[in-house]
């Protein structure tokens, strides 16, 4: 990759406040195409607060979200996901009374003719348990299943990038390690992923690169491997050593 | 048994246009939330435009098909003039309150305004009294229950059919289309069905659009088969009938409102015989507190989702 193209996704000291409380101080995030990029911290940190103003569900106090070069804060959330950016969001948020086959349906909403049949044969293919529950409504699915359903709802709108909020959130170890591989997969076929993730180590062995937030800025940006080696990392996140 | 069949069909009468009229309810509830307690307000403009275009435009004695043509005029146009008038309430009383994001109690004091302020409006410019509504055909009796004397008239037979319709049709919308999914999604999570694309003010927008097609059309059928004539008052009470059924069959559930229309409405034409006129609105609202006191949710439960 040349180093002239600029970064897929750029958030320029970027700046989120609730009411009084600011939830974002000014962080600057790069992520280049094909990369996984993993954000970590602890609850509070800011983390989906930061998946949350790009894809257009919050709008900044200051600083920029520039997507190919572009300003996109401000943009709807509606209109961002047309410009490439799927957002699973944090706690899966299938719609619980459509069936898996209408939730898929329904991440293919912005285009103009529905869900093209490669699409779904491809979602299918990622994840052979949806296919065999297509048409059990998605508030009856186990949370590894909705995880599923939600990655490949997002899918659906054929992102450049895909931005992730806690995938491992509540599930079983085994169906993390499952979901891991096949973001992995994802990842590999083209789509540039974001992910924000409680649980490090998994994260880590995903990612190309991470961010370290803590209270709303960011405190270390490194490679994967240095991460994965760093002490503090591990004591934190990692629950290893002094925690 | 000729008398229960003569209720019975009152009450089928009754019961699917209080259906048609508690959709409106029901679906914008499903969207925001919200009750639109200024849906009997569009029920009266469907009845007061389709009443001006039938004085207005439609020839005095009608034959044939034109009686025919002229009723399907009437009916569209207080359906068009139902969406209009809910479309404007939609913009006025309650995206701005939205866009505040103020309290729930705030959308319902701009409800209830907008209800005084558009009958009120409505009697200042077309009076206090009652105008009747020009009729197109003989209301005759068009058949008798198969094996007794029991009539059915022309037009139970325009509500009950028009009601029909509607409520297929609206259920195919709801069910097949891509605004339908875009309203069931919006009912279900609002913000996660922004992130799938969905613009959610157009969605808003266009529910309202089709409450008011069907509060319209209910408001036109009341004016002329019911009552025969309209009045600035005439939503008051059908439309707190019409928020019951919604309520009784599950608020936000389109299957449900149309449920809990047809059983509000034959259970208050059976309160006649059994109870006396006087009884009418007691038994409803009995009825309707029975229900909730065993299934809170209603009877097909609370969710367009499902409904729909």
């Amino acid at each position: 990759m040349s180093e002239s193209e600029p970064p897929l996704l750029e958030l320029d000291r970027l700046e989120v406040s609730y009411g009084a409380i600011r939830a974002l101080r000014g962080i600057s995030v790069a992520v280049r195409r094909g990369e996984v990029v993993a954000l970590l911290g602890a609850n509070g940190a800011g983390k989906t607060t930061t998946l949350r103003t790009v894809s257009g569900l919050l709008k900044p106090r200051s600083g920029g979200v520039l997507f190919r070069g572009e300003r996109i804060d401000g943009v709807p959330a509606h209109h961002v996901v047309a410009l490439g950016i799927a957002h699973a969001p944090e706690g899966r948020r299938v719609f619980p009374v459509m069936s898996v086959l209408e939730n898929l349906r329904m991440g293919a909403y912005r285009f103009r003719g529905g869900a093209r049949r490669e699409d779904l044969d491809r979602v299918f293919g990622l994840f052979p348990r949806l296919a065999e529950r297509r048409t059990q409504l998605a508030g009856t699915l186990s949370g590894g299943e909705q995880q599923m359903l939600a990655i490949g709802r997002a899918l659906m709108a054929r992102p450049e990038l895909l931005l992730l909020d806690e995938p491992s959130m509540g599930l079983a170890p085994m169906v993390v390690r499952q979901i891991f591989e096949i973001v992995r997969e994802i990842n590999q076929q083209g789509t540039t992923v974001l992910l924000v993730e409680q649980n490090a180590a998994q994260a880590l062995r995903l990612a190309t690169r991470g961010y370290v937030l803590e209270t709303g800025a960011v405190v270390m940006e490194e490679t994967a491997e240095v991460l994965l080696r760093d002490d503090r990392v591990r004591a934190a996140y990692l629950g290893e050593g002094a925690a | 048994m000729s008398s229960f069949l003569d209720y019975l069909t009152l009450g089928i009468v009754l019961g699917s246009m209080y259906a048609i009229f508690a959709i409106g309810y029901t679906l914008v509830y499903g969207v925001l939330q919200l009750i639109n307690f200024a849906h009997s307000e569009v029920f009266m403009t469907g009845g007061f435009v389709g009443m001006i275009v039938l004085t207005e435009f439609a020839p005095s004695r009608p034959h044939g098909f034109p009686s025919v043509l002229w009723m399907v005029i009437g009916c569209l146009s207080g359906m068009v003039g139902g969406a209009a008038i809910a479309w404007c309430l939609e913009r006025v009383a309650y995206r701005p309150l939205r866009k505040a994001h103020a309290p729930r109690l705030v959308f319902l004091l701009s409800a209830v305004g907008a209800s005084f302020f558009l009958y009120n409006l409505c009697g200042k410019l077309f009076g206090r009294t009652p105008i009747q509504v020009p009729s197109l055909y003989t209301n005759s009796v068009l058949f008798h229950w198969p094996g007794t004397s029991v009539e059915v008239r022309v037009n139970q037979v325009v509500v009950v059919g028009a009601a029909v319709v509607m409520m297929i049709a609206l259920d195919r919308v709801v069910n097949r289309t891509k605004l339908g999914s875009g309203i069931r999604a919006v009912a279900q999570d609002a913000e996660t069905a922004g992130l799938m694309g969905v613009d959610i003010d157009r969605v808003v927008s266009r529910t309202f659009v089709i409450g008011g097609l069907l509060g319209g059309a209910a408001g036109f059928l009341y004016g002329y088969a019911v009552s025969g004539q309209v009045v600035f008052t005439m939503g008051f009470v059908p439309g707190i009938k019409a928020f019951a059924a919604a309520v009784l069959g599950g608020i936000g559930n389109v299957r449900g409102a149309m449920l809990g229309g047809l059983l509000l409405g034959v259970i208050e034409s059976f309160t006649v015989p059994l109870l006396g006129s006087e009884w009418i609105d007691v038994a409803a609202f009995v009825i309707l507190v029975l229900v909730l006191m065993f299934r809170p949710t209603g009877l097909l439960g609370e969710r367009l989702g499902r409904s729909a």
